[in-house]
């Protein structure tokens, strides 16, 4: 974790990248982007944008790099080389523009915590301290967005797998995000809770923007307006790709929380594809 | 007990008074890091923190016995010892997360052998066991005024931050990415560990400092809903746990560290087992 704490200090040093349109209405920029782990190479030449209050899914198979790219745009990895930037800056600058719901498999059950001071952990900036009244309304509207009031007093390691991640997002929403990223956030869950899940987004696209990671790459939410996959090309698996997405004819609408659309990896579209008509 | 009350308000022997004001001040460092300890799941760390210390005492006993100057403590020793293990850990901890257990064992043998082996080649000297399980009577008047600084440093840290340490504690990733140093605080985490491990360690030994630095926070755990509460627990668990340990050992002439950690044992297994029945007879109905 000591990388992350550079990271702010050089990506700030190389920033000034020409953006196609004014800063505050890119949420994600990444320009010519690499990353590698010290044995692998995970991302080589990625260059891809996500407008303000856009809705995306990303997709890749297992091991492709979703969460490494999640990690890269939440600030908590660095690029290797080239940029990302949230609103035209690092994300180690736009801590309180971002929301993240990370996949958090390696939960502690023993951790004794109540679903309120779960959430309130999301006001949290760097090491300054909490106003408690703004914090006791901010929680008080994540809870409700997330539709988790009635948990609220609850201890966090006696709800289910759908409840938790959904108090996940409550937290993640609670510092009023511009940005939302999230790691996979339905895998293993029910196709209720999933529903549910994808309600509690549905109500927050257009003033929110949402980036989620998702397990399935065939099909994603009829939510989603744009969809990036990760390692798909197989002449270029360290790259990102925006695929087309048509409508799905005959499938039910009860499998994957909603109603969804098909996404055509067979149809590659150009980054400024999402461009036309916006600013 | 009316012995014990006696021996208390008796001024010929201070060392009784001494070590039930070292107890209370103890309990409040068992209660806030034990439930650190515990909850961040780093007793093994603690534990190989501690029996690293043996080999600072054997070392500066050593020493001493060959002339080296009076600062060359066994309390400089440990300190020294404690937090080179400290600073180990937390690097391969940091570096290279697969490898730690190894690390954490290896330095646990290595430093207690390092101990027994200086101990042995020290004219004299008194046998580990002592350093083992300490002397809780041995407390002295320096020792109190340490543990009180200590105690107020660790409440004043943990008050100041405990909204940051706790969330570093539960999900370390969300905490980073909300700008919490969570390196720094796991740093300074090990660092006062290490120091309150050697301040506890000179009177009531190493087996009880790992002890006492699981066992009230563990049990507190089974009943505590968040970590403030579990830290109270704790700390109050401690608190009567080394007291009637002590009042136990003075009744019945048995040494106090011993009582104190085989009470603190027997109250977490009655609490560990009773969970585990609770459990079954849930999951039957």
């Amino acid at each position: 974790m000591s990388d992350i704490i550079q990271s702010g200090r050089r990506a700030r040093a190389e920033s000034g990248a020409r953006l196609p349109h004014p800063a505050e209405n890119v949420a994600i920029w990444c320009q010519d982007m690499a990353f590698r782990y010290r044995e692998a190479e995970v991302f080589d030449s990625v260059s891809f944008h996500v407008h303000r209050g856009e809705f995306v899914a990303l997709t890749g198979k297992n091991g492709a790099g979703k969460s490494t790219l999640l990690k890269l745009i939440v600030g908590l990895l660095e690029p290797t080389r080239g940029q990302v930037l949230v609103f035209g800056a690092p994300p180690r600058g736009r801590i309180e523009s971002i929301g993240y719901v990370p996949q958090h498999t390696g939960f502690d059950a023993a951790f004794p915590i109540r679903v309120e001071e779960v959430v309130g952990m999301g006001r949290l900036s760097g090491l300054s301290p909490v106003a408690k009244h703004q914090k006791q309304q901010d929680v008080e509207w994540a809870l409700r967005q997330a539709e988790v009031c009635d948990l609220r007093e609850r201890p966090f390691s006696a709800l289910s797998g759908g409840q938790r991640r959904r108090v996940l997002v409550a937290r993640a929403l609670v510092g009023h995000p511009e940005l939302l990223v999230l790691d996979e956030p339905t895998a293993n869950m029910d196709a209720e809770s999933e529903k549910k899940f994808y309600d509690v987004l549905a109500r927050l696209k257009g003033n929110t923007t949402v980036l989620i990671a998702t397990h399935d790459s065939d099909f994603v939410s009829a939510l989603a307006e744009t969809v990036l996959c990760v390692g798909q090309d197989t002449d270029h698996p360290h790259s990102v790709h925006r695929h087309a997405i048509e409508q799905a004819l005959n499938v039910p609408d009860d499998i994957y929380g909603g109603k969804v659309v098909r996404v055509r990896h067979d149809i590659e579209l150009p980054d400024n594809a999402c461009c036309e008509g916006k600013e | 007990m009316n012995g014990f009350l006696q021996a208390l308000a008796n001024p010929a022997v201070p060392f009784v008074r001494n070590a039930l004001i070292g107890s209370v001040l103890a309990a409040f460092l068992f209660g806030v890091l034990g439930s650190l300890v515990t909850v961040r799941r780093i007793a093994g760390l603690a534990g190989a923190i501690s029996h690293t210390v043996l080999g600072g005492i054997g070392l500066a006993l050593f020493l001493a016995s060959r002339g080296a100057p009076k600062w060359v403590s066994p309390m400089l020793g440990a300190l020294v010892f404690a937090i080179f293990a400290a600073f180990l850990i937390s690097l391969v901890s940091l570096k290279a997360k697969q490898r730690e257990d190894t690390v954490i064992n290896a330095l646990w043998a290595v430093g207690m052998s390092l101990g027994v082996v200086f101990l042995a080649k020290t004219p004299g000297y008194a046998d580990p066991m002592s350093y083992l399980f300490g002397n809780i009577l041995l407390v002295t008047k320096q020792d109190l005024y340490l543990l009180a600084a200590l105690d107020v440093v660790v409440l004043l840290l943990v008050v100041r931050y405990y909204r940051h340490i706790e969330a570093a504690s539960f999900d370390e990733e969300f905490a980073a990415t909300k700008g919490v140093p969570v390196t720094t605080v796991y740093l300074v985490l090990l660092l006062v560990i290490a120091v309150a491990i050697v301040l506890l360690q000179t009177f009531v030994g190493i087996v009880m400092v790992i002890a006492m630095l699981t066992l009230p926070a563990g049990t507190a755990g089974y009943f505590s809903r968040n970590l403030a509460g579990m830290m109270v627990n704790a700390t109050l668990l401690s608190l009567v746990f080394s007291v009637s340990g002590l009042v136990a050992s003075w009744h019945f002439d048995l040494p106090a560290g011993a009582v104190i950690v085989l009470l603190s044992g027997a109250v977490f297994i009655a609490f560990s087992a009773g969970k585990v029945f609770a459990g079954r007879r849930l999951a039957k109905s």
